[in-house]
């Protein structure tokens, strides 16, 4: 089996007297699209923080690219090459979409220690960043405030985002959060152009979405995996029915 | 609070640009320029020593703006750096290193490790413990200064003359002085201009925006951000140097905390997050100040209700309200 | 050093810890309530002493300046509250330094013009005037004692009444957790009022026991407000145990520090050196003290949850 992209090794997290992750050990192979579901307050966002520095675990290892990356705080391990995208949109409200993406282009190319020349005119960064925008279909409006920007398409920035960073792994918190039918078949569309590129970790309520693209599926429940599978075979086990797909409409 | 200082950044539309960034600029500083000219027609010194302190407060507001408008880090002890710069060359002077060459370079390196070292506690605090500490570290600065009897403690530090520079007593006359202040403003405008568009100032102001964000872009926002603090400190420093020689005396009254809002009223005065604002600013202020107290000796009762009303009232400043102003006039 | 004048410092450094508890109680609760940072409340405490001057100079009767002055302390603190602070609720922190900073120079200046700026005083009710040999050898002033005494009784009340009382619920719920307890049909509004008013009138009462002590004169209330500022930020805003441990610190070190800086410092260096470092040093240590907490907890030592 190919040396995993990322490694979670018994991962711990208590808040208060409430355990949030239990024990819990996960693999992401290279390549792959694994898909993380599970029902609310599994505690995903919070392992999702923990994958990218945001947390620290209170036990537990954490390796990325075959380096132990548990002490590394999360711009360093952004700067190796983790990617992620926020439940909650994170982009830059009075910044426009290509400044947006640009910023991180720039993180990965040259020192920001530059206090002179005027950024916006740095032609590579901005084509850089109309590729990612492209990628996603927002280059027509490259030129708009975030604020300015239809929820969907702030969730099709957040991706253009994490893809500008030349990711070696991209972890997707929710991306089709609060969008409509229309924008969240747009945002599969954009997925499974991807999927190859770099592997991604995709956490997901949107059952359709998670079993048109993911290549294995991993089971979150009370912050441990229950089980990691094919989807085909998640679907129909019989624990995961009990304690989460029963509740949903596949 | 980093949302609320994020609104106030002003959204940019291509024509306000060309106005704010090439017309409303060149009006000020013509303006400037040409006030020595002016001064044929009235009490010249008076007028040129105003509007000096004018221009030497200007830059030290457009230090601060950086950080509070621009980076949404409301620093209260800013002063500091101000009395650290006089000091320089104060303490300097009195040992008989009385030249630029040696005071501005100690200056702005004095102003500039005391920036960094209270950066580094500063600003791994947010929001309010933020402004606190810098207001403590303020505080820490002007108890010190009060304290050096060999350096007039309390009462302060009166000064023979100004620099020198490379020997010569080009300062000495009042207009020369003039024009290398106004250089000097000059000069640390287009500096911040050029700093708030590059790529360090993109960081910086994203980081306002949303720290996580920048963080999880693999910016190190804290670092980023001691060293927009250890600039605006070194700026505010130069302030200083050529606050003593504009006045010939250094005091510790000169990094109160009393005058650290006071920095703080000036920019918010022209409104924060514009560079042009915080030199509006600076002038509104002092003018004002300079015209209330010619009407009564308790000015303050008159300038206190003002800034709170100001404030209920009017947000985004001068700007802000000409802004309104120019929109409703356009639209009616 | 004897151990004579330590006793007398210890005490002292009680008094001023338990001065600056009154001063800080009203900040930190005004803090993490309305999440409102007052920089007027040195003013109040300023006012406080003026007012029972004042009231003194009226009545004659150092009692009923206490209750008078105590009650005008509320009633401005709650004209304040109506005609200024309630319009900055939720306003970004810079506004409420502006506005409170307006409010500063109105008051430091209204006060010179009523009053003059010549340091008045306040004589010490008879009964309480004098000293007491608390140890042989150690003569304290009675009034001193009766401050320290009256500021850990005000600190049990509060005590009991933030963790006993319904009042006391309300405030620590709004600390944290504001918008809920107005949707919980809590006039949030009349509560803010409340704690207002309240802490007005510790800060009022603050002025009015240090008054036979200190000169009351303008601006007397700015360096003390500094003072208060590094207390709840040590203490960690929205607590009042935050702010009792941290003005009691902070009294302790301050006084005890300037006291005795110059003779440790002397164990270290030469006498003459030590008279020019001391006293600047001995101004530095609290913030110094400030800067290394802050370094350890961002927060402060017990910083209200939530915030």
């Amino acid at each position: 089996m190919a040396e995993p992209v990322l490694s979670l090794r018994g991962l711990r997290k208590n808040f208060g007297g409430l355990r949030v992750t239990d024990d819990l050990s996960l693999d992401v192979l290279p390549g792959e699209l694994h898909a993380l579901i599970g029902p609310n307050g599994a505690g995903k966002t919070t392992l999702i923080n923990q994958i990218s520095g945001l947390i620290t675990p209170d036990a537990g290892r954490i390796v990325f690219c075959g380096q132990d990356v548990t002490a590394t705080a999360a711009a360093g391990r952004a700067r190796l090459g983790l990617a992620r995208s926020f439940q909650i949109t994170a982009t830059l409200p009075h910044f426009s979409a290509l400044e947006n993406v640009a910023l991180a282009v720039q993180a990965r190319s040259g020192s920001s220690y530059r206090f002179f020349a005027d950024a916006s005119r740095e032609e590579d960064l901005s084509a850089e960043a109309m590729r990612a925008l492209q990628d996603v279909g927002l280059a027509h409006r490259a030129d708009k405030l975030a604020s300015e920007l239809s929820h969907g398409e702030r969730r099709a920035l957040e991706l253009a985002i994490a893809l500008a960073m030349e990711p070696k792994l991209l972890v997707l918190d929710e991306p089709m959060a609060g969008t409509g039918r229309e924008e969240s078949a747009r945002l599969v569309d954009v997925l499974q152009r991807l999927k190859g590129r770099f592997p991604i970790v995709l956490v997901e309520h949107d059952m359709q979405a998670v079993f048109a693209l993911a290549d294995r599926v991993s089971v979150l429940i009370y912050g441990r995996i229950l089980m990691t599978g094919a989807p085909d075979v998640v679907r129909s086990d019989p624990k995961v029915i009990a304690a989460y797909l029963g509740d949903e409409t596949a | 609070m980093a949302e609320v200082a994020a609104e106030r950044a002003p959204v940019v539309s291509s024509a306000t640009t060309a106005w704010r960034s090439y017309v409303l600029p060149l009006v000020i500083f013509a303006l400037f320029a040409a006030i020595p000219l002016l001064g044929q027609f009235t009490a010249e010194a008076y007028l040129l020593s105003l509007v000096t302190r004018v221009m030497i407060f200007a830059i030290a507001a457009l230090s601060l703006d950086l950080l509070v408008g621009y980076g949404a880090l409301v620093s209260f002890g800013h002063a500091a750096f101000m009395g650290i710069g006089a000091y320089a060359v104060g303490i300097l002077a009195s040992h008989g290193f009385g030249d630029a060459l040696v005071a501005l370079p100690v200056a702005l390196a004095a102003s500039a490790l005391f920036a960094w070292l209270t950066g580094i506690v500063s600003l791994r605090t947010k929001g309010v413990y933020f402004i606190m500490i810098t207001l403590a570290f303020g505080q820490m600065a002007f108890f010190t200064a009060s304290s050096l009897a060999p350096y007039g403690g309390d009462d302060g530090l009166t000064l023979q003359s100004r620099s020198t520079v490379a020997g010569f007593d080009l300062l000495a006359n009042d207009r020369v002085f003039y024009y290398v202040t106004f250089l000097c403003l000059v000069a640390i405008y287009l500096f911040c201009r050029a700093l708030v568009r590059s790529r360090f100032g993109r960081v910086f102001r994203g980081a306002r925006e949303n720290e996580t964000r920048m963080v999880t872009l693999g910016y190190d926002v804290y670092r980023y951000r001691l060293v927009a603090y250890v600039l605006a400190g070194m700026m505010a420093g130069l302030s200083g140097f050529l606050l003593a020689n504009a006045t010939n005396f250094v005091a510790p009254a000169y990094m109160s905390w009393q005058r650290s809002g006071e920095l703080l009223i000036m920019i918010i005065l022209g409104g924060i997050g514009s560079l042009n604002g915080a030199v509006i600013g600076t002038a509104a202020f002092l003018l004002l100040e300079e015209w209330l107290a010619g009407f009564t000796e308790h000015w303050k009762m008159i300038f206190g209700p003002f800034l709170v009303l100001a404030v209920v009232f009017v947000p985004g400043g001068l700007l802000g309200l000409s802004r309104f102003i120019m929109r409703r006039l356009r639209r009616g | 050093m004897s151990l004579t004048l330590f006793l007398i410092q210890f005490l002292n450094g009680l008094q001023l810890g338990v001065l600056l508890f009154l001063i800080a109680a009203g900040l930190t609760l005004v803090f993490g309530v309305m999440d409102f940072i007052n920089l007027a409340h040195g003013v109040q405490y300023m006012l406080g002493a003026y007012l029972a001057v004042m009231f003194y100079a009226m009545t004659g009767s150092f009692v009923l300046a206490l209750v008078l002055a105590l009650i005008a302390a509320l009633a401005f603190g709650l004209f304040l509250e109506f005609v200024v602070f309630r319009h900055l609720y939720g306003r970004d922190h810079l506004d409420h330094v502006i506005a409170t900073f307006g409010i500063i120079m109105f008051l430091n200046q209204a006060v010179k013009y009523l009053w003059g700026a010549a340091p008045l005083s306040l004589p010490v009710p008879d009964a309480l005037s004098g000293s007491v040999e608390l140890f042989p050898g150690v003569l304290y002033p009675v009034w001193r004692l009766v401050i320290i005494g009256a500021g850990l009784g005000v600190a049990l009340l509060l005590y009991i009444l933030v963790s006993r009382s319904r009042i006391g619920m309300l405030v620590r719920a709004g600390s944290t957790h504001a918008p809920i307890v107005s949707a919980l049909g809590v006039d949030i509004r009349r509560l803010f009022t409340i704690v207002f008013g309240f802490g007005a009138m510790l800060a009022g009462f603050a002025g009015i026991m240090i008054a036979p002590i200190l000169s009351v004169e303008p601006g007397m209330g700015d360096s003390i407000l500094i003072l208060a500022f590094v207390v709840i930020v040590i203490g960690g805003i929205g607590s009042i145990r935050g702010a009792f441990i941290g003005a009691l610190v902070i009294g302790l070190v301050d006084t005890l520090g300037r006291s005795f800086a110059v003779d440790i410092l002397r164990l270290f260096m030469t006498s003459s050196t030590a008279r020019t470092v001391g006293p600047a040093l001995a101004s530095m240590l609290i913030y110094v003290l400030m800067a290394v907490v802050l370094y350890v907890r961002p927060a402060g030592l017990f910083p209200a949850k939530g915030r």
